[in-house]
């Protein structure tokens, strides 16, 4: 089985970049750039010193890159890579060849995987560097953070997509209602939250700075790590098994 | 000679069954599958194209069992009922998308034969969106045939097609079905099937209703009982003339709710009576008003079949 398929990525590509969902993937990263911008113009100004102080920075990125971008991006390219194909039935061109359906499966986490490296870890790691100035450890893990949680919510809503076709509405629940309101009274409910690993992750690169820079995560970098690797690998392993038995055509 | 074999296969959604112990064999050559709408048509060609496991019983392609594994689409084409496509692609880069999907060693020349079948090589570098209903089917058509497939099914495929592509479409299956292809169609249009099908199968409310060659099901349709209602000038005694026709089998004298009346005749063979009636008429010298079927209607017809 070869993991990867040529055409099945060109026609995953055009079909997640040629709906208007595009112009909300766009959106979001601009946001985050435009934010942190703008909190190193106030600081500018404020201060004279061109750089934010690190607690600024920390906050910015754990905020809205780990609690909002990259959700959000992971929800809207991981369901996007196959959610249309299957609600409108033209998935029918692609499970209608021998192809293995694990090879459709990773090439569409692949394609989902590429969009978030594009609009969500990139523009990360730039608005590190631009609230910093320089690639120093919170650029770095933060960047970090990104690629593993953006994994992680990749595979994982790419099966929910497979599973639901109300993937976005219980991702949006997921990402917003789950790990961030209910997460934030409960604090048990944090040890099953992808962002909470994400966190973890970035805590693991900060090391002994973790303290200094105020960052926690629920969960230990280990323990972070192990579970964003069990719920990608299981997300896709399952997407893979339900793919193969996807009921087309229930209606008489 | 590739055989797709159904056999004593059922298939339920919850409480619904929408296909009830069927059994059928396709073989080359093209076969209509016919039935109102409904009737479980497209469920059993989700079975036979296998994105349907069945609930009981197997569908198999040349003894091999159809559902979860993708090996069969090798030898197996299918033309989807439902329209959406890849609309921002054009004609030819969707064409040439499902020959690189199956792997085919040249898939510019497949996807270019292909689309020369179908007659859409004029239209190949429009995008999609801009195709009309008719030339959407003919380039899922030339999707499902760009792999040479030595079974095709196809799902009302000539849906939303106007008259020429219609006579089109139906010119291709046959001529397909004369290379020796297995090609099934479902249709809920009589006339469509027995323009192009040598063989049907009939489908009524998820049951095998009939199956065999079409002029004999034909014959079921034509000569099952029908009845009319019928106004006239003298009723009571239109009623006891045309009873006295042999083609003739019950006749009924009713009132309305506005106190007309009427006769409503079964005639147990359509052409006789319809030539009988107005001659009686005029010999009795009853000015007839009205003459209505009133069991005309698709399900009423497979609705007879069943009963048999």
């Amino acid at each position: 089985m070869s993991p990867w398929d040529p055409t099945v990525a060109r026609l995953t590509w055009h079909s997640v970049l040629g709906r208007r969902r595009a112009l909300v993937l766009l959106l979001l990263p601009v946001a985050l750039l435009a934010l942190c911008a703008l909190a190193r113009a106030l600081a500018a100004l404020e201060g004279g010193d061109a750089e934010v102080s690190d607690a600024l920075a920390v906050d910015l990125l754990a905020g809205f890159g780990l609690g909002v971008l990259m959700p959000l991006l992971g929800l809207i390219a991981g369901t996007g890579v196959i959610g249309p194909e299957i609600d409108e039935g033209s998935i029918v061109y692609l499970l209608t060849k021998p192809i293995d359906r694990f090879t459709i499966v990773l090439t569409k986490l692949g394609v989902a995987v590429a969009v978030v490296l594009l609009l969500g870890v990139l523009p990360v790691a730039a608005s590190g560097l631009v609230l910093t100035g320089e690639l120093d450890l919170v650029t770095a893990g933060f960047t970090v953070g990104a690629l593993s949680g953006g994994l992680a919510y990749c595979a994982l809503f790419l099966l929910l997509a497979v599973v639901t076709r109300h993937a976005v509405v219980v991702g949006l629940i997921y990402a917003l209602v789950w790990e961030s309101v209910v997460g934030q009274f409960v604090p048990g409910v944090q040890n099953l939250s992808a962002q909470q690993w994400s966190l973890a992750t970035v805590v693991g690169v900060f090391g002994d700075d973790a303290e200094r820079l105020e960052l926690s995560a629920a969960v230990g970098p280990a323990t972070g790590w192990v579970l964003l690797v069990v719920v990608a690998v299981g997300s896709t392993v399952y997407a893979g098994l339900r793919l193969r038995r996807l009921r087309l055509g229930a209606e008489v | 000679m590739t055989t797709v074999r159904i056999h004593e296969t059922s298939r339920w959604f919850g409480n619904v069954v929408a296909v009830n112990d069927v059994t059928m064999e396709i073989g080359p050559g093209v076969t209509g599958l016919l039935g109102p709408n409904g009737a479980g048509k497209s469920t059993l060609i989700n079975l036979m194209s296998g994105f349907l496991a069945p609930s009981s019983g197997t569908v198999e392609l040349d003894g091999r069992a159809v559902w979860g594994d993708e090996q069969v689409y090798r030898r197996l084409g299918l033309v989807p009922e439902r329209e959406e496509l890849y609309d921002g692609l054009t004609g030819w880069t969707f064409v040439l998308a499902n020959a690189r999907l199956h792997r085919l060693p040249d898939p510019a020349a497949a996807a270019r034969r292909s689309l020369e079948t179908v007659e859409m090589v004029d239209a190949q570098d429009r995008p999609i969106r801009t195709y009309s209903k008719g030339m959407r089917q003919r380039v899922k058509m030339a999707s499902a045939l760009v792999h040479d497939p030595e079974v095709l099914l196809l799902d009302e495929p000539f849906n939303g097609m106007d008259p020429r592509q219609r006579l089109h479409m139906m010119e291709l299956l046959t001529t397909l079905g004369d290379q020796g292809r297995t090609i099934l169609f479902s249709s809920h249009i009589l006339e469509e099937v027995e323009q192009v099908a040598t063989r049907i199968e009939v489908m009524v409310a998820g049951r095998h209703a009939a199956s065999g060659d079409f002029r004999e099901i034909r014959r079921l349709m034509t000569q099952r009982p029908h009845q009319y209602r019928i106004r006239s000038a003298d009723d009571r005694r239109l009623a006891a003339a045309v009873m006295a026709e042999p083609c003739v089998s019950a006749v009924e004298l009713v009132t309305g709710r506005d106190g007309t009346t009427a006769v409503v005749v079964q005639a147990t063979d359509f052409s006789a009576f319809v030539h009988a009636l107005p001659v009686l008429a005029s010999t009795q010298g009853i000015r007839l008003h009205e003459v209505l079927p009133t069991d005309e209607s698709l399900e009423s017809v497979f609705g007879y079949l069943v009963a048999r």
